[in-house]
């Protein structure tokens, strides 16, 4: 008879897995949110169209679609014009949620950056800033702490995501869950154990972009 | 006499079909202090904006320094100005808002010190040494590390007034410095303008409701109605003996409570 101890090990290999698919995949969505959500926003009529694109098309197909398109079709389309496009599973995975979360950020970014007031960018104006001046020392400073609590709920989707990495042979925490509940026909203790890994790791989450929000938005809890 | 600091040229400005300012000429000599007082939607702030280049002009022309605001030469013509013609324009300009409109997520030092470094180009110590010296100046010396939301509106509008000069503007644009502010804290805002006025090189423009403070400061008042000036005098001529009626009309409305 296995303990549900047992199970910890492999599980737990898992866990580290979807950490680092999270970890990447958020940062590389975030560089992706203020790329999209900056260039929407361009007076340069292309890069608008492309992040345009780029927003419309990642957030409208499924993220089970672009991770199988990415792993699967990617490779057969390079081979029909001679190119190696293989991805290795970890790459695919990393580029299909970062790609996903990152449509759904640049939404967030230019949201952000279009209610930074108007007297903000007049003030910026009379001190003679540059339009890019502006953006990056005046604007972003503001819109980054009214990013952060949508910032907070697509890094813990993120996480969530991760678990359909499992579909293309990643051994994240779902991956191992499958491999035990095989093995074992033990169900009902392999999820739940595997509910409670990630419920812990998104309170973690939670946490760390509660911390980083109190951070960049120190400026506006200062009070006389 | 030499050129103006300031010369508007029957200038128009219209919001879709609501004519802000309707042939409008104006001028403000170097080291002039002119306020301009006038009801609500006689253009009068309207004409800060145009020289903080905030709104473009629908007509006529505007000079600073004898240069063209909005426009500038090419091949002997005067086009529209390009964005680098109006950078370079502006530095001559300083504003301060009737909102203060400081930036928030900076100290009150790196308000004064974040455009004389990024736009002027100077070294971070050359920057603060002209921060503080303008903290001194209005009296916030001890609240150079605080951000703008721990101050009150006084003191945030006098952090305004400080970030302005820090570009060592030649003309100084106040638009209602004072009419966002708690009547208890008019007093220390006006004081630092006060003092600003005393400088001979400085131009100032200012618009606003504190008739007694432009008279008292003012080299000239000019009376704004309808887009236009109404009348034009020392504060002596405007307040004291007024010529045209709307302008006796607006003095009597504004000072019954005086």
């Amino acid at each position: 008879m296995v303990s549900w101890t047992d199970y910890l090990v492999p599980l737990s290999q898992g866990a580290w897995v979807t950490v680092q698919l999270t970890f990447w995949s958020t940062i590389l969505g975030a560089i992706l949110s203020f790329a999209g959500g900056i260039g929407k926003l361009s007076p340069i009529r292309p890069v608008r169209w492309l992040s345009v694109t780029y927003v419309e098309v990642f957030r409208g197909t499924s993220l089970l679609v672009q991770l199988f398109w990415l792993y699967f079709a990617l490779p057969v389309a390079g081979d029909a014009i001679g190119v190696n496009l293989r991805l290795p599973p970890v790459t695919a995975g990393v580029l299909a949620l970062s790609l996903n979360i990152g449509a759904y950020g640049a939404e967030v970014v230019r949201g952000a950056i279009q209610s930074v007031s108007k007297a903000q960018y007049e003030a910026a104006k009379a001190m003679n800033f540059t339009p890019r001046q502006t953006l990056w020392r005046v604007a972003l400073p503001q819109a980054i702490p009214e990013m952060m609590p949508s910032f907070s709920n697509l890094a813990v989707q993120n996480l969530k995501d991760t678990a359909l990495a499992s579909l293309i042979s990643l051994g994240d925490l779902a991956f191992k869950a499958e491999q035990l509940r095989n093995y074992y026909q033990d169900s009902t203790t392999v999820y739940t154990i595997v509910l409670f890994m990630y419920f812990g790791m998104a309170l973690v989450l939670s946490v760390l972009m509660r911390l980083l929000e109190r951070n960049v938005g120190r400026w506006r809890g200062a009070r006389r | 006499m030499s050129e103006p600091m300031i010369r508007f040229d029957k200038v128009e400005k219209s919001f879709g079909t609501f004519n802000v300012l309707k042939d409008l000429d104006f001028e403000v000599a170097r080291g002039e202090k002119v306020t301009i007082i006038g009801p609500s939607g006689s253009g009068k702030s309207t004409v800060l904006r145009i020289l903080m280049t905030l709104e473009d002009i629908t007509g006529g022309a505007v000079y600073v320094g004898g240069d063209p605001l909005w426009h500038e030469e090419k091949g002997g013509k005067l086009v529209p100005a390009s964005e680098g013609h109006l950078r370079q324009m502006r530095t001559q300009l300083g504003m301060v808002f009737q909102s203060f409109n400081l930036f928030p997520h900076m100290t009150v030092l790196r308000n004064l010190t974040e455009a004389p470094r990024v736009v002027l180009g100077l070294s971070k110590a050359e920057a603060k040494d002209r921060a503080e010296e303008l903290l001194e100046l209005v009296g916030l010396t001890e609240h150079a590390h605080k951000f703008p939301n721990q101050l009150s509106g006084g003191q945030q509008q006098r952090v305004g007034i400080a970030r302005a000069l820090a570009m060592r503007p030649k003309v100084m644009l106040f638009d209602e410095p004072t009419s966002a502010l708690d009547p208890e804290l008019v007093g220390e805002v006006l004081n630092v303008i006060r003092g600003l006025s005393e400088e001979h090189d400085l131009t100032m423009l200012m618009v606003t409701h504190e008739m007694r403070f432009a008279r008292e400061i003012s080299d000239r008042v000019c009376f704004f109605d309808g887009g236009k000036i109404c009348e034009s005098g020392t504060p002596e001529e405007i307040f004291g003996n007024p010529k045209e009626e709307r302008t006796k009309q607006f003095l009597h409305a504004v000072l019954e409570g005086d």
